[in-house]
């Protein structure tokens, strides 16, 4: 027997009828269609799935679609600049060469946008620690540690120039 | 004069749509009317198949089809060929035994393919698999190489009783003989090359669809070479003639040579289109990749090294037991032979080598070419016997090597390969500067004081890239070609499509090769865009393996681009009403030599596709050429790996603090590219060494290393940044002089963690130590190394 459920996916309203036991990684690639969120492992290991669910990084082959019941949710395909261009974080990815076949990228630049919110200056080591749950077979991560490096500069620096402007205009 | 565009590290073409989400792997692929297949796969090592019942299965809601060996074998579908035959030392085939697409009589490896169900969706698929009933009569298996030969082990195909595929040698075994009997000084050493799964995070995944219309198959697959898996499907397994089957290799998720091979997924699911009438995707779970993925290494090696009183490698005697997993998968047999033993050589002067290999069966899934293929492994048995007999001689490692480094080039090896350039001294001396050997001593003794052992490690390897001259290789065994095929097509207003047969996985191909054909014709990279990866819109090709794709794929470019330049030059002739020798082609323009006449590529386009004013007397229209290049060498990239590890002697953890590596490339296309190949090969290379290791039981043959709890793929925090450099020595037989960096860095990486590692151990008395060194192995290291302590 099919349930319902609904949530704001990229700031769009979506209900679908599913299977109960479908997994949010496939209610997002197959009733959504949103194919860059990828399936790498299907337990929890590789992060290829890695999405925000209410601002928060998790693998959405780890929880039940009907689990996000109600949820905001933000894949790949939402992910933007200010401008509705790159984001800092994937224009990071693309300048310091932090991906090559780009199957673990969707995940890993969900993972870091969220790691880089909780800390605003990672040092390398927090990096690789943070990033240790989404697994990477062709860059060895070293141009990826670079990228999130740089991106977490930019993002502190966005802020700032925000604060400041909103600053002024009070 | 336009700014250069090879050497520059252009940033990548194909980012935006992987970044953005807006790829296309072969799972994003829906087709109308799709089906879904779940496989059933063997529980057991090796089995009988006494019946297998699927009534339950077809009755279950969903179902569409459900087949079974049986039903391939009725259909006339044949065995998954091997693309590599090895003639052994009695000048007899290898063994081929029959490789069905489902299990006929017999399963011999857990994950074998014994049954497909087809069903609306995937839980139904899935549901149904659970009530298909196999009476399996359970069988003794064998796992291990070392095992496989031994008296009375379990036999995984009747027509090779003693399990032996082929036994083959290369070299002079006299000449090694009579080396060995006078050398100064012997090392020798036994080890494994441990067993690896390659684990490209895109698990395998296939498409398949039949056209009643044209009688035609269409098949998304991730493969890394879509012609040749075109050409076995078509030829040799389903009996097709080859225009009737579209293979189409898009997106694909990394391959790292295992996504080479035809499978027997995405066959059984071509030829069940057909019947079903309907279009029917298979994507592997993660525990379906690591259980039916081609393996890689896994080698059981014994290796001798003689040398005179100074240190001069006098003749190098090894004996390999390869495993071959329980089928022969494509390139299976090549992988221990060709392209293994004709490394030995190294970069040095040994003038006898001798190489005996013993390929074997056993109850496991097939073991292929991995990132490097051979070519580790033969690195491994050179380096780790070049430094323990440095350490044995009492002579300085770096010294001992550059006593034997070959410095005049061509040099004929005495293992059949002739390199054609390098600089051995250059890398190395490059790579002690960037890794500051000089402070390692100071660096040693603070990490004593921190209670660590620190020691330091080299490695300095070759690899014959390029694959591969295509007389060569039949002579070898090869079955097929080894060109590649490339076409140029200048549109009318001087944009360019490139089609290669080369195929991008991650390489970076759609920017790499765009900046030749930019380059060549003085067009910004930004106008060139690059087609691969599907044999219906591309001529011919022979894929991505071997770091051959700018080598060979490159080179077949230039060839099609040189056609290209020579038919403008006539057009601009026409047009510029000048003798066709007097016309030069420079900066993207046809010019008048001593003149400023000139018509740009984009005018002399427009006249070939707009021949108004035009020799079409002489000349067709249009502006389009292909070309097939076939590689005269192998390419030869060598470098010099240097890594220093710290050991927590109360844990045994190891942990890599730098990595450097300086190699040689030939000419590079784009160093951020290049650099980033290498950092991933590094990683490959490390995790070897360190951390991964497939395991199987040696009683019940289960695979233990099944998920991504048991199989240590290395994560962020497990590498260190690197410190990586190149020196160039340009390929002398391609224009572009280049050699290829795809595998470099797992070539090199794990016999410079292993010598580091031991380096650090050494003066415990520890001598070798087994890949992958996980604690438990370097802690038991220590506490049998020091017999008194406390453990």
């Amino acid at each position: 027997m099919n349930i319902t459920v609904s949530m704001t996916v990229n700031g769009k309203p979506v209900t679908a009828e599913i299977d109960p036991r479908t997994l949010l990684a496939q209610f997002i690639r197959e009733n959504l269609r949103l194919t860059g969120t990828h399936v790498g492992c299907d337990t929890g290991q590789c992060g290829a799935c890695t999405v925000h669910l209410n601002g928060h990084a998790v693998k959405a082959c780890n929880i039940l679609a009907a689990q996000a019941q109600g949820a905001t949710l933000l894949t790949i395909e939402g992910v933007r600049g200010v401008d509705g261009g790159l984001h800092p974080m994937q224009a990071a990815f693309r300048e310091h060469h932090g991906l090559q076949c780009g199957f673990c990228t969707p995940g890993m630049v969900m993972n870091a946008i969220d790691l880089v919110q909780r800390h605003l200056h990672p040092a390398e080591e927090v990096i690789r620690a943070g990033l240790d749950g989404n697994l990477c077979r062709c860059t060895g991560y070293h141009n990826i540690v670079k990228a999130v490096q740089a991106a977490a500069a930019r993002m502190a620096a966005d802020t700032t120039a925000a604060t400041l402007k909103q600053g002024g205009q009070a | 004069m336009n700014a250069p565009v090879i050497g520059q590290s252009i940033k990548r073409k194909e980012d935006y749509r992987f970044l953005t989400g807006t790829g296309t792997y072969t799972d994003d692929v829906t087709l109308p009317g799709q089906t879904h297949a779940c496989f059933l796969r063997s529980p057991h090592a090796h089995a009988k198949i006494r019946g297998i019942d699927t009534s339950r299965a077809r009755a279950a809601p969903g179902v569409v089809a459900v087949f079974t060996g049986e039903d391939l074998a009725r259909a006339r579908v044949n065995g998954l060929p091997c693309g590599w035959l090895i003639t052994d030392v009695n000048g007899q085939p290898m063994k081929e035994p029959p490789h069905p697409p489902l299990a006929q009589g017999k399963v011999r490896h857990v994950g074998d393919q014994v049954a497909v169900v087809i069903a609306e969706t995937l839980n139904q698929a899935k549901d149904a698999a659970e009530l298909i009933e196999v009476d399996y009569e359970v069988l003794p298996a064998v796992v291990s190489p070392a095992d496989a030969r031994k008296p009375g082990a379990p036999v995984v195909h009747d027509s090779a009783p003693d399990n032996t595929c082929y036994v083959w040698a290369l070299g002079d075994k006299v000449a090694v003989d009579q080396a060995f009997a006078q050398a100064a000084h012997v090392t020798t050493l036994e080890f494994i090359n441990n067993r690896l799964i390659p684990n490209a995070i895109e698990p395998r995944a296939a498409v398949a669809s039949y056209a009643r219309a044209d009688d035609a198959y269409t098949l998304y697959v991730t493969s890394q070479n879509p012609h040749v898996e075109r050409l076995l499907m078509a030829a040799f397994v389903l009996g097709l003639p080859e225009h009737k089957l579209r293979v189409i290799a898009p997106d694909v998720g990394g391959g790292f040579g295992s996504k080479i091979y035809l499978y027997a997924e995405e066959t059984v699911i071509t030829w069940a289109a057909k019947q079903v009438g309907r279009p029917i995707k298979w994507t592997a779970e993660r525990s379906e990749s690591f259980m039916s993925d081609a393996h890689g290494r896994d080698h059981v090696t014994r290796a001798e090294l003689a040398l005179d009183q100074d240190g001069k490698f006098l003749a190098l005697r090894v004996a390999t037991t390869a495993n071959l997993g329980a089928y022969l998968s494509t390139f299976a047999s090549c992988i221990p032979t060709i392209l293994y033993a004709t490394l030995l050589a190294g970069q040095y002067t040994t003038p006898a080598i001798y190489c005996e290999v013993t390929a074997v069966f056993t109850h496991t899934a097939p073991v292929d070419a991995y990132r490097g293929a051979g070519r580790p492994e033969a690195t491994y048995v050179v380096e780790r016997l070049v430094e323990t007999a440095a350490r044995e001689m009492g002579i300085d490692r770096a010294t001992i090597r550059r006593r034997n480094f070959i410095t005049t080039f061509p040099y004929q090896t005495p293992v059949a390969l002739c390199y054609d350039t390098g600089n051995y001294d250059a890398t190395l001396t490059a790579a002690i500067e960037l890794a500051d050997v000089a402070g390692f001593e100071a660096r040693r003794k603070a990490a004593a004081q921190r209670g660590k052992l620190r020691g330091l490690g080299y490695s300095t390897y070759i690899e014959a890239c390029g694959l591969a001259p295509s007389n060569i290789a039949g002579a070898l065994g090869a079955r097929a070609g080894l060109f590649e095929a490339g076409e140029i097509r200048v549109h009318p207003t001087g944009s360019v499509t490139v089609f290669t047969g080369s195929h991008s996985h991650g390489q970076g191909h759609e920017t790499t090769f765009a900046q030749v054909v930019a380059d060549r014709l003085g067009i910004p990279v930004e106008n060139v865009d690059v087609v691969h990866g599907d044999t219906g819109r591309i001529l011919f090709g022979m894929g991505t393996y071997g770091s051959r794709s700018i080598a060979v794929g490159g080179t077949a470019i230039v060839k099609a681009l040189d056609k290209v330049i020579a038919k403008g030059v006539k057009i601009a002739a026409h047009l510029l009403e000048a003798a066709e020798a007097d016309i030069e082609f420079r900066d993207g323009a046809f010019q008048v030599a001593g003149t400023d006449r000139k018509k740009t590529l984009a005018e002399v386009a427009l006249a070939a596709y707009v021949p108004h004013n035009y020799p079409l007397d002489r000349l067709e229209p249009g502006l389009n050429e292909s070309a097939f290049y076939d590689p005269t060498n192998f390419t030869y990239p060598a470098g010099s790996h240097i890594c220093e590890v710290e050991i927590d002697p109360e844990t045994g953890v190891t942990q890599v603090v730098n990595f450097t590596a300086v190699d040689d490339f030939g000419k590079i296309i784009n160093p951020m590219v290049v650099e980033g190949q290498v950092h991933g090969g590094l990683a490959q290379g490390i995790g070897q060494a360190l951390l991964e290791g497939c395991v199987y039981d040696p009683e019940s043959g289960q695979l233990l290393t099944g998920t991504y709890m048991d199989y240590a793929l290395p994560r962020a925090d497990d590498l260190p940044s690197f410190k990586v450099g190149t020196r160039e020595t340009p390929c002398t037989h391609n224009p572009l002089g280049v050699k290829g960096c795809g595998e470099a860095g797992a070539i090199g990486a794990p016999a410079a963690v292993i010598n580091a590692v031991v380096d650090a151990l050494a003066h415990l008395g520890v001598r070798d130590i087994e890949m992958p060194a996980t604690p438990e192995r370097v802690w038991r290291a220590i506490r049998s190394a020091r017999p008194g302590k406390k453990a």
